[in-house]
């Protein structure tokens, strides 16, 4: 099951993050994970939010250069080897990760991964295979 | 000393009477052996052998940077026979590039302009000159290593870069004068510092530099870190390269050699001629030339004219330095950059928008720098960082090839360069203080 991951183009100055964070917050829009990735000029925000229709719409009406990707979210046990079990999965099955980060909370005993894949088709058929637990959609917007 | 002193030093009125004899022969020379000059002398109205005085010059019509470009290679020639011994070709990237000849005489006229400048600028027979302009189809080299030699100087050709052996140069053979670009005059100051090199005792004491804007604070830095005269030389290889004007050691405006390049000064937008000592465009007719004699060249240079005889002795009128351009060219280490250049290549990259700003700048002691602000539109961005990173990267190479000069690229959010009544302001010039 996939889930759509909201990315902004951030340039490197004072208070852009702030910019879409409180556009974010002023829509009633509540972020559930998130990452930037940084270069010396610009970054790249990625965020998964509750409402992301409602997100993307908002962004673009001011003037944010934002996209939507495919990821998947899958729980991970919160115990030593949790991670390295599923990086175990993909390794085998030569499922190439691009990124991934951690949700800002979990909802429960278990950690919540944001997973971005070269090709997420494949990589959503191969969890679903081995019955590895990956979170829905409804999930993340009734979190 | 002054090299032509019978020219340099003539009264207006001589002055004016060989110009006059210069322009009648000029015409009829160009009419009967340029066809495209032929066609525009006729669609202008005018008579070759109506023009009987310089004062007649106002009823010719312009050249135009256009001109050369529609009609290259050979078109604007008035001798394209094997009497042209030496070419030169700037680089052009959008549409052809200029080219100019010069025949034995005018390579001779070269020769004689720019020993006049560096005469000019305090340089003598005997000196040793170092000339490190780039030598090739760029015209600076070449035109400083004429002069030097109708001169009589020592002429050390080192061409640009190199900055080690430059100094060592120096150091060894204790040229008088330098020629070179201003930024890079200033570049080799910091070098030497690093080598452990006074430049305040270096050996160079008179420079002369051109190719780019510089401004008296410039000027000021130059003279105090070196400890020499630094003077401007201008030109453009349209008429001949460098030596069409020059500072004399009273830096009062450069002297234009009108004997041979008769300047016009123009409001741009009516083509009328502006009251002595206004600034408008800087406009030239080549009297003497023979291979590509440019009647009424538009410069696209804006400078004001002086005709009040000169400390130095020389009556010849002074221009001021640059002022500014009709256009929107910059130069930038000699190189010369539209900006139309970077939209071009902009738009032959699949999913950009040519919104784009060039910021050039010069920190203190460095060489000209070029930044370009591309925004980032909806279809070129990616979540990941890396396509962005190889994306500013394809740019970055693209605009280098096509401008021959490195620049840093810098991906900027949308709508975040100014725009000014709809117009996006395209360049943004730190450089002019």
């Amino acid at each position: 099951m996939k889930l759509t991951q909201i990315s902004v183009f951030l340039e490197n100055r004072k208070g852009r993050l702030y910019d879409v964070c409180s556009l974010l917050g002023k829509t009633g829009i509540n972020i559930r994970a998130l990452t930037i990735a940084e270069t010396e000029s610009f970054g790249v925000l990625r965020i998964v939010v509750d409402k992301s229709d409602l997100a993307i719409q908002t962004l673009r009406k001011n003037n944010f250069v934002a996209n939507l990707t495919d990821v998947v979210a899958i729980e991970v046990g919160d115990k030593p080897g949790g991670l390295a079990e599923i990086l175990r999965v993909f390794a085998d099955n030569d499922v190439n990760v691009e990124y991934m980060y951690g949700f800002v909370e979990k909802f429960s005993d278990n950690a919540l991964l944001v997973f971005r894949f070269e090709d997420t088709d494949r990589a959503a058929k191969i969890l679903a295979d081995k019955g590895v637990k990956v979170v829905t959609r409804r999930e993340i917007e009734g979190l | 000393m002054i090299w032509k002193k019978e020219i340099e030093c003539m009264q207006p009125a001589e002055l004016k009477k060989l110009q006059s004899d210069y322009l009648k022969k000029l015409i009829p020379y160009i009419y009967n052996n340029c066809p495209v000059y032929k066609k525009k002398i006729d669609d202008a109205g005018v008579k070759p052998d109506g023009i009987r005085s310089i004062d007649d010059i106002k009823r010719l019509p312009f050249t135009t940077k256009i001109d050369m470009r529609d009609n290259y290679p050979y078109g604007l020639f008035s001798n394209k026979g094997k009497d042209v011994v030496e070419i030169h070709i700037s680089s052009g990237t959008t549409g052809n590039p200029t080219l100019v000849g010069y025949t034995r005489y005018d390579v001779s006229l070269w020769s004689e302009v720019m020993a006049r400048s560096i005469c000019c600028a305090g340089g003598e027979p005997g000196d040793t000159i170092q000339i490190a302009y780039g030598y090739g189809l760029f015209t600076g080299g070449l035109g400083f290593h004429y002069g030097a030699l109708e001169l009589g100087m020592r002429i050390i050709p080192t061409s640009a870069g190199q900055t080690a052996r430059q100094l060592k140069i120096m150091q060894d053979f204790k040229p008088k004068v330098i020629a070179c670009t201003p930024s890079y005059v200033l570049y080799m100051a910091e070098e030497a510092k690093a080598m452990g090199i006074d430049p305040a005792k270096g050996n160079w004491k008179i420079g002369i530099f051109g190719a780019e804007p510089w401004s008296e604070s410039m000027r000021k830095e130059i003279e105090q870190v070196w400890n020499m005269s630094a003077t401007d030389v201008y030109g453009l290889s349209e008429i001949i390269g460098p030596g069409v004007a020059q500072e004399c050691t009273h830096k009062d405006g450069l002297h234009i050699y009108s004997d041979v390049f008769y300047p016009e000064i123009i409001d741009p937008k009516t083509d009328q001629e502006v009251e002595a000592g206004e600034a408008g465009e800087l406009v030239i007719t080549t009297l003497t030339k023979q291979a590509v004699p440019l009647i009424r060249y538009r410069t696209r240079d804006i400078v004001s004219i002086a005709f009040d005889k000169c400390k130095c002795g020389r009556t010849s009128p002074r221009i001021s330095k640059i002022k500014g351009r009709t256009d929107d060219m910059i130069i930038v280490r000699g190189i010369n950059v539209f900006p139309s250049q970077i939209e071009h290549v902009l738009l032959g990259i699949k999913g950009t928008q040519p919104h784009y700003q060039i910021i050039v700048d010069r920190k203190a002691h460095q060489l000209d720098e070029v930044e370009v602000l591309v925004e980032v539109e909806e279809k070129i961005f990616s979540d990941e960082v890396k396509k962005l990173n190889e994306l500013s990267q394809k740019i970055k190479k693209e605009i280098e090839a096509a401008l021959s000069i490195g620049v840093k690229v810098t991906l900027v959010e949308p709508k975040t360069i100014q725009r000014s009544e709809g117009k996006a302001k395209r360049i943004i010039d730190k450089r002019i203080m």
